[in-house]
């Protein structure tokens, strides 16, 4: 039984400041436990908050890259539950007047480009973390990253497929990466991802019952959860079950989803606006100033490649994707004076590097300068593509050697000066007086047998379009 | 010795005419609560730490050398402060309130902590785990809640001047039982940081005193914007001081009827009266006015309080600080036994109720409907302030209670606030002084002015206190 999927994602993103939402600790990843404290973050009897504006600032930041609607007016309102990572007994959170409702992201899919549309997206301060391992009797709290600031992303049930759910992350990824709201880093947990998931027969039947996913840690493992859901959705209604409305949790290793609490269970969690910050009137100079200062989308670079630089839709999505890629691609077509070039560099030996070594652009000690440089030898033919990518590409990338010194260490060099070249094509003509006859007798082909040689003989390092003019002219005479 | 029967104003002469010294007020204040605290029971601690004094403070600051009683809700930094709960024994604060901070820069000597209703739920000074205050006019009545401790100290002169916070009337109540001035300023006028929160959009820290001149003074000490509290107003602070005395002549104010029905102590009614016919007597335009929503405050306030506090209690979990309960065995019943252990009936009743005024399916009908009545409310004194600068009521329909009286049945408790509520619901500033007498206990008189406008009350009320020469010295030789 085939079923169709919808799905929609709320996506929790660390926002990039320097202090916490709430008072001014600054935001540390690891370091000593309950380090980066004060009365505000520990929930300390009569302490309250006061908003950054920097969190506010990030916040209408994304919104905007999203196309998205900041809210003229948004409030606080608190979310009441008991945790022991909890400090205060509730989040500070924002209830029905966000800092942001509308928007969308497109997505790639075999039959074209996608929309999602986005329904809200609003501000929030993290919780601290348990500690479990540290002794059999009792937990440990480390409240360090509580009142981290959050932006909660929430999207409209949108979503067709585990693929587009990957290619959704992908996008928002990259959009806030782009926009600088946010570091998106997956192992510090900037990133985390709850999933909605329903199933039903025909696009104009009601949407199914909604299962809603947590603790989905990765891309792979929201992907994993969302097939998994779908598949645990399809057979239970092919065996005439019902789905419960309920929160499952993603169990990774597994790789299957456990019931956690039904909707029977589901929290109260009594929202109030927080009385201790009044609503909060938008400030139209911090909206118009982020407005114009956004920074170029991903989407936004890809349309200008295809069509200021003239690459292929498909290079043009390759280098668009991450801000840091692009700006390295554009450095260096800039220096090269050839975009084409410099863009087959990029997403032949660089991209290979990179993946190989699993390392992002900034790891390695490769720079728009030294890869101009390498490029800027192979198109002057001082040395042959193939050595520049083989050879000389990785030891550069690797140790940052400026590529002239290391194609002379290597000897790579290739000859173009026209007393060697005529040695050895003669010594060839001479060796090869069949092959020769062949040619002169209309196999043109045959001359590139010739061509061969005569790299042979120069160790790979005569320059072949030369050797195959010489040739030619030697023997048409 | 006398200078413990001195006000603020009084010391600072003495100390800036070399007549008297700081060290001399605290330690006749220390030997008067030595002979008579064991039985009032004001305080609950003293500033062992010695953070209650800040050191090299220049003389010309305005309480310089003034010794101030602390209500056990407003944190000092290095002392413990317990809400009077047993939920918070032993916890010590690790900052300073602002209002702590601002009267150590401004040269006061913390004394220490006053006793309160626990978490400030009450209006009699009854439930605190240290035991009940007394008043110092007669032992066997309260002195009014939840401040009833700051009020009482300062009426029986324990101390020059207090701090209380007043969320439906425990500044002005117990300031009216014990025949003592007490302010609760305009919302957002004293900043909250550190005031450990019942009802956070209803909470105010305000002063009590001996006289309306040194209410002003404590005012101007307290009030200001202060970045760390994000309710507190970006208003500017007005000279207060330059209030006392000046003409009322040509003032309106406005009698609102609601106020003088039924229910009020027929002797509290003749001494309201009698004193508005003082303030007309000075000039003053009286004139009736109409608050028609007043009915709904005691409803409203038992709605909008609790709701805020249920939340506001959370932190109080045993995770953290404060008590835990030994013994658990799993982490829902750690919550349910430091939490049932910790806090009293009267806190367990008030989380209960705001709880279910939260709840998912009751929150339209209970919290969201008290707030639209809370805005009505507040418009009724908009259109009273049209008319009117001030607003005369008495602070409380009857003089002190007797201990045990109202304590088993909390309705009749809740309407001891029937007047005060109004005014934190609308945020205005109301003032309480002692204006006469009955059956030999202090009556108070609420003045209520136009937010901001604290400038009218020092002015109303240090005209009417020079026309009726209340007894204070009662208090004293009765404690």
């Amino acid at each position: 039984m085939s079923l169709i999927p919808t799905i929609g994602l709320e996506v929790h993103c660390q926002l990039n400041t320097r202090t916490k939402i709430f008072c001014g600790c600054k935001l540390i990843f690891g370091g000593q436990p309950n380090s980066a404290v004060c009365p505000v973050c520990l929930g300390l009897p009569g302490a309250l908050p006061v908003l950054n504006r920097e969190a506010y600032r990030l916040g209408v930041r994304a919104v905007l890259a999203l196309n998205g609607q900041p809210a003229e007016r948004m409030k606080f309102d608190r979310k009441n539950y008991y945790y022991p990572d909890l400090p205060k007994g509730y989040q500070i959170s924002q209830y029905d007047e966000p800092l942001g409702r509308g928007g969308w992201i497109e997505i790639d899919t075999p039959s074209g480009i996608k929309r999602v549309r986005l329904h809200r997206a609003h501000l929030e301060e993290d919780a601290g973390k348990l500690i479990h391992d540290q002794s059999p009797e009792y937990s440990h709290v480390d409240l360090n990253r509580a009142g981290t600031p959050l932006i909660e992303i929430v999207s409209e049930p949108d979503l067709d497929s585990s693929t587009e759910v990957y290619e959704y992350l992908t996008q928002l990824k990259a959009i806030l990466k782009s926009a600088r709201v946010s570091d998106c880093d997956m192992e510090k947990g900037h990133l985390r991802c709850d999933a909605n998931v329903s199933v039903r027969r025909s696009a104009s039947d009601p949407l199914g019952t909604k299962v809603e996913i947590k603790n989905l840690n990765s891309f792979k493992a929201v992907k994993a959860a969302v097939e998994h859901e779908i598949e645990r959705q399809t057979a239970a209604l092919a065996a005439g079950e019902v789905i419960r409305q309920e929160t499952r949790l993603w169990d990774d290793n597994a790789g299957r989803t456990v019931a956690m609490r039904s909707k029977e269970e589901a929290h109260d969690y009594r929202y109030f606006p927080d009385p201790d910050l009044v609503p909060f009137h938008v400030d139209a100079v911090i909206v118009e100033a982020e407005r114009q200062a956004m920074p170029e989308m991903p989407r936004q670079r890809r349309r200008r490649y295809v069509e200021s630089l003239k690459l292929s839709d498909y290079d043009a999505g390759l280098l668009s994707q991450e801000r840091e890629v692009s700006a390295f691609f554009e450095d260096t077509a800039a220096r090269l004076g050839d975009i084409k070039a410099a863009a087959n560099w990029m997403i032949g030996p660089v991209f290979a590097y990179l993946s190989a070594k699993g390392v992002t652009l900034d790891q390695t000690r490769l720079s728009p300068d030294l890869l101009s440089a390498l490029a800027r030898l192979a198109l002057d033919n001082k040395m042959s593509f193939q050595a520049a990518k083989d050879k000389v590409f990785p030891e550069m990338a690797e140790s940052g050697t400026a590529p002239e010194e290391l194609m002379r260490r290597m000897g790579l060099e290739q000859v173009s000066d026209e007393g060697a070249l005529d040695v050895w094509a003669d010594e060839v003509i001479r060796e090869n007086a069949k092959v020769v006859e062949e040619v002169r007798s209309g196999k043109d082909t045959a001359v590139m047998f010739l061509v061969g040689q005569v790299m042979k003989k120069s160790k790979g390092k005569a320059n072949p379009g030369k050797v195959q003019t010489l040739l030619r002219s030697k023997l048409s005479s | 010795m006398t200078l413990a029967r001195k006000t603020a104003h009084e010391l600072r002469e003495l100390y800036r005419a070399g007549s008297a010294t700081p060290d001399q007020t605290v330690a006749e204040l220390k030997s008067r609560i030595a002979a008579k605290d064991g039985r009032l029971n004001c305080y609950v601690g003293f500033d062992a730490a010695g953070s209650g004094v800040r050191r090299n403070v220049p003389q010309d600051r305005p309480l310089w050398g003034v010794p101030v009683a602390i209500k056990d809700n407003i944190c000092v930094e290095g002392q413990e402060a317990t809400c009077a709960s047993k939920i918070l024994k032993g916890y010590v604060a690790p900052y300073n309130a602002t209002a702590t901070e601002r009267l150590l820069e401004a040269g006061a000597i913390l004394l220490g902590r006053a006793n309160m209703d626990e978490f400030a739920f009450g209006s009699s000074c009854e439930s605190s785990c240290y035991g009940p205050t007394r008043n110092p006019w007669d032992a066997e009545r309260v002195p009014g809640g939840s401040s009833g401790g700051s009020a009482a100290s300062v009426a029986a002169d324990l101390a020059i001047a207090s701090l209380g916070s007043d969320t439906g009337g425990s500044i002005r109540q117990p300031a009216s039982f014990c025949g003592v001035v007490g302010l609760k300023p305009t919302y957002g006028r004293v900043s909250r940081y550190g005031l450990i929160a019942f009802a956070s959009s209803l909470d105010q820290i305000g002063p009590f005193t001996k006289d309306v001149r040194d209410c002003a003074l404590l005012t101007s000490v307290l009030a200001g914007y202060d970045p760390k509290d994000s309710t507190s107003a970006d208003v500017p602070v007005p000279d207060y001081l330059s209030e006392i005395g000046k003409s009322v002549k040509g003032l309106r104010v406005g009698l609102p009827e609601e106020y003088f029905g039924k229910g009020i102590q027929p002797e509290v009614e003749a001494a309201v009266r009698s004193a508005i016919e003082k303030l007309r007597a000075l000039g003053v335009e009286v004139r009736p006015v109409s608050l028609p929503h007043t009915k709904y405050a005691v409803s409203v306030y038992y709605l909008v309080a609790p709701s805020e506090c249920s939340s506001n209690l959370a932190r109080f979990d045993g995770v953290r600080f404060g008590r835990r309960s030994e013994g658990a065995r799993n982490l829902l019943e750690m919550y349910e036994r430091s939490r049932g252990e910790g806090f009293g009936a009267e806190a367990r009743r008030r989380i209960v109720l705001g709880t279910f005024a939260l709840s998912s399916g009751y929150y339209d009908a209970y919290y969201l409907r008290a707030m639209r009545v809370r805005t009505l409310i507040r418009r009724d004194f908009e259109e009273a302030f049209k008319e009117v600068d001030a607003l005369v009521t008495p602070t409380s329909p009857s003089a002190a209670f007797k201990i045990g009286e109202k304590s088993a049945d909390p309705i009749q408790m809740y309407l001891s606030d029937i007047y005060t509520i109004s005014a934190n619901l609308a945020g205005v500033p109301a003032l309480s002084m002692p204006c006469g007498l009955a059956q030999g206990l202090p009556v108070g008189l609420q003045l209520i002015a136009k937010p901001f406008d604290e400038q009218a009350l020092f002015r109303l009320g240090s005209a009417l206190e020079r026309e009726l020469a209340f007894p204070r010295s009662a208090a004293r030789e009765a404690a």
